[in-house]
């Protein structure tokens, strides 16, 4: 807090001066009111409109002249202190965040529960009771639902479910036991003796013990994203902490229900009850959440004539879900999570790509206020002398207890993951998984809602949580990054994906698949082959647009958000360095736009300016701002050449990622141990296997010496060769863009009959004395191809841009081109698509959807 | 014959018993065996074009390639381990120990190499420009042009090539997967 400069103490003292004599003076109107954040719901409706009624009836009776503005304070005095109390948490953040040096030593959840502290100490000094007070039905049905559905919905999906045994496990297992043995140990203590006297039975400490094994996850992976820890352990605490807390709720419902039926009435049927009915909360309200999710994948399907709203359901669909389970009373926390996980996918692919941004940004927006709104309450909501009970041996046990069992849980439950896990979970992962166990709202909530009839101690358990909470979320947390350094966890790698990254793990993933067949067994990855082959049968069939789908068939199914999400990186990323790099060459970049623009342009500077604006480019702030108009056009002819570039990157990219062969991790083709067969459908699969045959083949004739079977070979290529057709034609079908549909077919036809034909069978005549045991692939280059491309296209159609284009660029030269695999038929729709494209500025626009469409 | 088999089974143990576990190599002998039509106790080229997979592997035929050493066609049931031992994970303790005389078989840099030799057919120790073109028209459909993979693989080399020789050598290729968890992406779980 000394930090802080005068800026800083000025803003936040201007705020509590804004905040204060609202509250008070609302709380000075009536006393008995109440009116809180949390009273947003029926009962302070009912007030609320019960005065606006009184008001209204003595209004007409009491004035006697018009009155030109009246003071209607209780018209809005509920939303008013909601939107107040919004604003004050979010100034809080705000004004944390504008000293990085605070931050960075103290984490900002510790700071928000500290400035808490302050707020509820003006708040109860001026009103001598504890007013506001963070309300459970306000945080579970307000606050809550948008932290976990933003968690649900980035969660990085393929990490999640592959890493889904070890996350249960830490998630259901790990959390009773932490709640049973916390519960049972402070009850052996208390039996002991270390506690004095409390009304607390072996039930009561059960159900302690379950409310206090929710861990929190905001503040680990706030802290876990800033130092970059690797993807397992990253995913490995995020999604248990986030499972955890549908579990916790769900394990503290059973106690609570164990404690109202009281001891004497248990018996082994109702522990077993007790045991099904977790099972089947948890379980049932993740299937809630897949129902939800499934209606949500369908109803975005039909939203294109209404984009702007589109992005509203997923909020509403999913809240829905939170409800529903809820009212179903099953766990709402596990509804609301899966519905983001198992919908992320579809929807991202079904809505349009504005939508998709704007849905992460406003999840972001709430998730990230709720979680500020709940930490300031978690400290304004401690300000009240009535829960502070003291009792040293309960405080203390309970704090070492939920210290030390964390511990033994991780590593007892990592031990036995790591026996069958590929990459074991490290002793020091584990350490930062025991220590990373920070309690937090979910914790606060259930205490709250324990009932004071049924346990006596409610106030000693809420101050313990209390105390639990501040312990785990101010000391943990502050030490964690140090720790984290410290041990030298190690950090995922953060950088652009390279090229050769993605060519290597492609190239690893098809040889660990070949290394598992010739071992003879199924993989590792059997059931997510078995999924994805069931998903690209079944689920995409119906939930995806049948637009997004077509080019699934097509493109990269699986990796096709990763494609999106890289593309926008990289764009970012780039035009980050390029401003950079316009910052360091600023002379030779101003020499440059003088030479070329010179000072005819200035007149239509303005006009560019607002172009780009609106186009969306980013024209950074102080080239706006800055006054000079020459200054603000350079920076925009370099921010243009940077984005050429970029997308030019960004394409190679795309090309690269969605022609590669899925390897068989993530690839659907009909597969049996018994027997072998070839899906006519997948012309992938087809297309490998040719080839392989072929160059096998090739390389059994050429060791054999023997003579060319012309027939068996010829047969191949040829069929090669119409499914090729076929496929170029459909592919021009399903594209539909405005021109040339029947050129491009007709060229096909053409060259496919046409001049090539003839010189078909010679290459493996003259080939076949080679001798190759490896395989290369230019041997399987079909005899058609032998031609160089330009030559044969001249041939066949003069027409079409892309020979000459290709003459043109065509960057190695003719030698080289025959060591080259065949350019086939199908190619060439393709690429003239692309360079009629280049060719036809015109036509741009719609193409350029047509292909987003697609991709 | 059974005998042969069992002698068989114990030299094999005597050599790769730090890689394998005693049931893996049971295990693995056992597939060995069945793979083996021949059934002279070594493996061609024509046996492991049998195994159906292999066909639609895009480098199916390639790493078939690996598992016999240059200027051979038969791979017995040791050179077969040797090469399966590749995809054994790194465990901790090996991590540590380092394996007293030479690097063991599955450390990071024999498995970078396993995969540096998919690209480079000629051994050379370098990936060319060609070599590389291969592999990408190998592992890419057909609905790409030459001239796209062509800039593709540019791309790629120049990602990697630090001497300006167009071309990656096997330093190269270490330093630019340095960030890829190799360890992890080409280890497989053998059965214990």
């Amino acid at each position: 807090m000394a930090v802080l400069r005068r800026p800083e103490c000025l803003l936040l003292t201007a705020l509590l001066l804004f905040c204060w004599p609202y509250s008070s003076s609302a709380l000075q109107w009536d006393e008995d009111l109440n009116v809180e954040l949390r009273d947003a719901d029926n009962a302070t409706a009912e007030t609320s409109l019960n005065k606006q009624g009184n008001q209204t009836e003595h209004a007409p009776a009491t004035i006697d002249t018009l009155p030109i503005v009246t003071w209607k304070w209780h018209h809005v005095e509920a939303p008013y202190l909601v939107a107040l109390w919004v604003l004050v948490c979010w100034l809080c953040k705000l004004v944390f965040e504008l000293n990085h040096r605070v931050t960075n030593i103290f984490p900002e959840s510790g700071l928000l529960i500290l400035i808490g502290f302050v707020l509820g100490g003006i708040v109860w000094g001026a009103d001598k009771k504890a007013t506001f007070a963070l309300q459970p039905t306000t945080f579970f049905y307000y606050l809550l639902p948008q932290i976990i559905l933003d968690a649900g919905y980035c969660m990085p999906n393929k990490l999640f479910f592959s890493n889904m045994g070890a996350i249960l496990v830490y998630a259901v297992i790990g959390t009773c036991w932490n709640a049973g043995a916390v519960g049972i140990s402070l009850w052996g203590c208390y039996e002991g003796g270390a506690m004095g006297h409390l009304e607390i039975g072996f039930l009561q400490f059960l159900l302690f013990g379950s409310l206090l094994s929710a861990v929190d996850p905001v503040a680990v992976i706030a802290v876990f994203e800033e130092v970059h820890v690797n993807e397992v352990l990253f995913i490995l605490v995020f999604g248990e902490s986030l499972l955890n807390d549908g579990v916790t709720v769900v394990l503290y419902n059973v106690c609570d229900a164990f404690v109202s039926l009281g001891a004497a009435k248990i018996n082994a049927a109702e522990i077993i009850k007790g045991i099904i009915s977790f099972f089947v909360v948890a379980f049932g309200g993740a299937l809630v959440g897949v129902i939800f999710a499934i209606i949500l994948c369908l109803l975005t399907r039909c939203t294109k004539n209404i984009q702007i709203i589109e992005a509203g359901f997923i909020f509403v669909i999913s809240y829905l879900s939170y409800l529903t389970a809820e009212m179903l009373s099953l766990s709402a926390i596990m509804a609301i999570t899966f519905c983001g996980v198992c919908s992320q996918k579809y929807i991202n692919v079904n809505m349009d790509e504005r939508s998709v941004n704007t849905v992460r940004y406003a999840m972001k927006v709430f998730a990230n206020g709720s979680e500020t709104m709940i930490f300031v309450f978690l400290g304004i909501s401690a300000i009240d002398p009535a829960i502070w009970v003291w009792n040293t041996g309960f405080i203390l046990l309970t704090l070492l207890f939920v210290f030390v069992y964390r511990i033994m849980g991780v590593f007892f439950l990592t031990w036995f993951l790591n026996k069958t896990r590929l990459v074991p979970v490290e002793t020091i992962e584990q350490v930062i998984m025991s220590y990373g166990g920070l309690r937090g709202g979910v914790a606060y909530a259930l205490a709250t809602v324990l009932d004071p009839v049924k346990i006596k101690e409610k106030n000693l358990m809420l101050c313990t949580t209390f105390l639990v909470i501040y312990f785990t979320v101010v000391l943990q947390g502050v030490t964690m990054k140090p720790l984290v350094k410290w041990l030298k966890v190690k950090r995922s790698a953060q950088s652009e994906l390279k090229l050769i990254e993605k060519l290597n793990n492609r190239t690893f993933e098809h040889t660990l698949c070949a290394v598992e067949d010739i071992c003879g067994r199924i993989g590792d990855n059997w059931w997510i082959r078995g999924w994805n082959r069931f998903e690209q049968k079944w689920i995409c069939r119906y939930l995806m647009k049948p637009s997004a789908r077509k080019s699934q068939d097509y493109l990269f199914g699986v990796f096709h958000q990763l494609n999106l999400e890289d593309a926008v990186n990289y764009v970012s990323e780039g035009e980050r360095r390029g401003s950079l790099a316009f910052m360091r060459s600023e002379d030779a970049a101003s020499v440059d736009f003088k030479k070329k623009f010179g000072t005819d342009m200035s007149d239509i500077m303005p006009d560019i300016m607002v172009n780009t604006d609106f186009n969306g480019l980013d024209v950074s702030m102080s080239s706006v701002t800055r006054e000079s108009v020459p200054s603000v056009s350079l920076e925009i002819h370099e921010n243009d050449t940077k984005n050429l570039r970029n997308n030019n990157d960004v394409n190679v990219h795309h090309l690269l990622q969605q022609h590669l062969y899925k390897s068989r991790k993530h690839h659907r083709h009909k597969y049996s141990r018994s027997h072998f067969s070839i899906n006519q459908s997948e012309d992938e699969v087809q297309e490998i296997f040719q080839r392989t045959m072929r160059s096998r083949l090739e390389s059994f004739k050429s060791a054999k010496m023997g003579v060319a079977p012309a027939k068996k070979i010829s047969k191949h290529p040829q069929k090669d060769r119409q499914q090729k057709m076929s496929n170029g034609k459909s592919l021009d079908k399903s594209k539909a863009h405005p021109y040339g549909d029947e050129d491009f077919e007709f060229s096909d036809g053409n060259s496919a009959s046409g001049g090539e034909a003839a010189t078909y069978q010679t290459p493996y005549a003259t080939r076949s004395g080679i001798v190759n045991r490896a395989f290369m692939p230019e041997m399987d280059t079909p005899p058609t191809m032998r031609t160089p491309p330009w030559l044969s296209q001249a041939e066949t159609d003069g027409s079409v841009a892309p020979s000459q284009r290709a003459q043109r660029s065509l960057p190695w030269s003719p030698s080289n081109i025959r060591r080259l695999a065949p350019l086939r038929i199908s190619n060439r729709s393709t690429d003239s698509f692309i360079m009629a494209d280049v060719v036809k500025p015109p036509e741009n626009p719609e193409d350029r959807n047509s292909r987003r469409d697609e991709t | 014959p059974l005998w042969c088999d069992k002698v068989l089974l114990r030299a094999s143990r005597r050599v790769e018993i730090a890689y394998f576990s005693h049931s893996q190599i049971t295990r693995l002998y056992s597939r060995f065996h069945s793979l083996d039509k021949g059934e002279n106790g070594a493996l061609s080229r024509e046996d492991f074009q049998r195994i159906p997979e292999l066909a639609i592997n895009p480098l199916g035929d390639r790493i078939i390639n690996a598992f016999f050493p240059e200027g051979e066609d038969q791979v017995n049931f040791r050179g077969f381990m040797r090469t399966l031992a590749h995809f054994r994970p790194v465990e901790d303790n090996e991590k540590s120990k380092g394996h007293d005389a030479s690097e063991p078989l599955n450390s990071r840099n024999n498995k970078l190499l396993f995969a540096f030799r998919l690209y480079d057919l000629d051994r050379d120790d370098k990936i060319s420009r060609d070599e590389l073109l291969q592999v990408l028209r190998m592992m890419v459909g057909v609905n790409i042009s030459d001239e796209q993979l062509g800039s593709i693989a540019d791309r790629t080399i120049q990602e990697a090539d630090t001497n300006g020789d167009m071309s990656i050598s096997f330093s190269e290729f270490i330093k630019v997967l340095e960030k890829v968890d190799v360890e992890q992406k080409m280890s497989i779980r053998f059965l214990h």
